[in-house]
């Protein structure tokens, strides 16, 4: 099954090359997209599908993240061709096949077992997202182009040098060395501990950097603020979502090894890190894109925070991969849109959005409602989990920071998006012909849908995935 | 097995300062292209036995680092006519002597480190460190586009050093996987710094900080 999740994208992709028609090419995204959503509700529906072979099984955390990214790329999909629309003057051939290719690596994060294919995997993301961002060709694309392509293939070959560790580890104290996660995790508790703990150091560093972490976010605001929209949000919901799970394999095997007052020593300095950065640079912040990476960032804090915090934070941490995604998709979809309409992403020139596009106002701002955690949306949900967790783990300090940050956060960002949202629109932003179509509002509709969905009540079935996952992790098959 | 190994690894640490102590970027490709085909042939000298899985994850690799890679940063340097690094953050002999002590440093700190028994005699653990300590030095003294990506093959070099030790853990599939990426990388690359070229009219790197807050 590993083989049709990977193959179907490069297959498509490969179609996508070989058609000439400008016009008709961005729509073999939606088709890819829908395809693979369906193969992937087929497998998660049938259970025994998920072991391909030793190094492609689809655990339970995986499949969490592979319908995450799932849900969300068929959404950005539909979106990508009204976007590629307006864009005909533009050859969008590399556009397609590259984001086409995404989504096959992507899956093969999901599904690799072996942590050295996995590394393989998520490079090759920077690899397939750099012509993604490029894609304007502006002095400032290429600049942040530029930056991605060095910090990220910098840091990610320090995770690289962490696998390393992690299998010398296993060969220091005499057993095979093996960077299968199954023999990982059986073998955990015989690692030696100063490499297990200075793999743990590189892998956090090099997949953090990926993520996003502070202090190596400086790629982050550049490349989501200068790659289009629909770039943005698989790069906010996905690209971070795999290294994501590349850094829980990681804290699996240190917590199987029972190093967990290190790891999570680490990972709370650098959740909290993350977000007390992520908020400073939000307060006062004029260009809108930019915000949400630091948005981004916060979230990606949130994340580590969580997995610090341990075993009672575990379900939020998890269900806030899903939560984050979506509302990130809400989030960078409707502000391309905004992006479009008013030929700015400054404040200074951006205003009325709620009377220029009702549809794209209105879903930024209730995306922001949601992204900041106000209830009824999907990350209250998730982030009071991961607030309950902390107060249950007797850590009443890093709650209490967690939030105080988030209140920092809503403050700096709300402001951002108020400017965005209300008022009148200038002169000339009235003037553009760009409006609200179908295919640039109805993805995001939907993800907003599923945002407030998971805010009401979480479907049996997510919740099963989640509870799955959680217990996976716990060392409980 | 091993004086043949540490003797290969010290010529792997020559080309590292070589690498730091000269201005023209086509010695520094030259350089790198050399310990990467050296590198290559590490596995033979690890192996008592030779199977073709080893053989034919030498190849490749050989190939690419020795033929392809350099092939393509040369052309990229002939594209954009530059010759020579100039003015880079600290000059080229104290970088040269940055990079000797961390080469000192690399085998001080390797005896610290709890090596399993069979490589404590090689010199595989402090090559692989001082290789990556020199990557770095690169990638942050120098400003040329095409010498930090330089910098950043002489990392991937000392990781690939490191490497060598766990040729096990390292199934064929993805050793593959790792060139795949290290090519499509310097492909991609290359073609960004083009691009830079193209719209800066220069490669210093130092023009690109029109994105800040």
């Amino acid at each position: 099954m590993a083989f049709v999740f990977i193959l179907f994208p490069l297959l498509m992709a490969a179609l996508a090359a070989a058609l000439p028609s400008n016009r008709l090419r961005p729509w073999l995204l939606p088709v890819t997209g829908v395809g693979h959503f369906a193969l992937t509700v087929f497998t998660l529906a049938h259970p025994e599908l998920t072991t391909t072979a030793a190094w492609l099984v689809l655990d339970p955390p995986g499949r969490l993240i592979l319908l995450e990214v799932s849900l969300l790329y068929v959404c950005c999909s539909f979106y990508a061709t009204g976007y590629l629309r307006n864009r005909n003057e533009r050859p969008n051939r590399i556009f397609c096949v590259c984001l086409m290719t995404f989504l096959s690596v992507m899956s093969l994060v999901m599904w690799a077992h072996h942590l050295g294919l996995m590394w393989v995997a998520i490079e090759a993301t920077t690899l397939v997202t750099a012509p993604l961002i490029f894609f304007n060709h502006t002095q400032h694309s290429i600049e942040a182009t530029w930056k991605y392509m060095l910090v990220g293939s910098v840091g990610i070959a320090l995770a690289l040098l962490g696998t390393f560790f992690l299998a010398y580890a296993a060969l220091h104290t005499g057993l095979e060395a093996s960077l299968t996660l199954e023999d990982l995790l059986k073998n955990a508790p015989h690692l030696s501990k100063p490499w297990l703990h200075a793999a743990f150091v590189l892998l956090l560093v090099g997949y953090g950097t990926k993520m996003g972490l502070a202090p190596m976010h400086t790629w982050k605001p550049d490349a989501y603020g200068e790659a289009p929209a629909v770039v943005g949000a698989i790069l906010a919901g996905g690209v971070t979502s795999c290294a994501f799970l590349a850094l829980l394999r990681s804290y699996h095997v240190c917590m199987a090894a029972g190093e967990g007052a290190y790891v999570s020593r680490l990972l709370l300095f650098m959740g909290l890190l993350s977000m007390a950065v992520a908020s400073l640079f939000m307060v006062g912040q004029r260009d809108f894109k930019r915000m949400l990476a630091y948005s981004s960032i916060e979230h990606m804090g949130i994340l580590v925070l969580g997995l610090g915090i341990g075993a009672p934070a575990l379900f939020g941490t998890l269900l806030h991969v899903m939560t984050n995604g979506l509302t990130k998709g809400v989030l960078f979809l409707s502000a391309g849109n905004i992006h479009r309409a008013f030929g700015s992403k400054n404040t200074e020139q951006v205003s009325g959005a709620m009377r220029r596009l009702p549809l794209s106002g209105t879903l930024f701002l209730v995306g922001f409602l949601a992204i900041t955690g106000s209830p009824p949306f999907g990350p209250f949900v998730s982030e009071f989990s991961i607030l309950n967790g902390a107060f249950d783990a007797g850590r009443m300090v890093t709650g209490g920071i967690f939030l105080f940050l988030l209140l920092v956060v809503f403050i700096g960002m709300g402001a951002t998006v108020l400017k965005v949202v209300q008022g009148r629109p200038s002169f000339e932003a009235r003037k553009t012909p760009y409006r609200d179509s179908f295919l640039t509002g109805a993805p995001i509709v939907c993800l907003m849908l599923l945002v407030l969905l998971i805010g009401l009540y979480i479907p049996e079935p997510m919740m099963r995935l989640v509870r799955d996952a959680v217990l996976f992790l716990e060392g409980q098959p | 097995m091993t004086n043949l190994l540490n003797i290969l690894l010290v010529v792997v640490l020559m080309l590292n300062l070589f690498a730091l102590g000269t201005s023209r970027i086509i010695s520094v490709v030259r350089a790198v292209s050399i310990q990467g085909s050296l590198l290559g042939l590490f596995p033979l000298l690890l192996h008592e036995h030779l199977s073709w899985a080893v053989i034919l994850t030498i190849i490749p690799a050989i190939f690419l680092k020795g033929a392809v890679i350099p092939w393509m940063m040369i052309r990229a340097l002939r594209d954009v006519k530059i010759k020579r690094e100039v003015e880079p953050l600290i000059g080229l002999q104290p970088t040269v002597i940055l990079g000797a002590l961390g080469t000192v440093f690399a085998l001080l700190f390797a005896d610290q480190l709890p090596l399993a028994s069979q490589h404590t005699g090689a010199l595989v653990v402090p090559a692989a460190i001082a290789t990556v300590l020199t990557g770095f030095i690169l990638l942050i003294t120098r400003f040329k586009a095409l010498t930090q990506v330089m910098g950043y093959l002489v990392l991937e070099n000392g990781i690939f050093i490191f490497g060598t030790l766990l040729v096990e853990a390292m199934p064929l599939v993805v050793e593959m996987g790792v060139l795949l990426d290290l090519f499509v990388a310097i492909f991609v690359t290359c073609i960004i710094v083009n691009q830079i070229n193209r719209a800066f009219s220069s490669l210093d790197t130092r023009r690109l900080v029109s994105l800040k807050e």
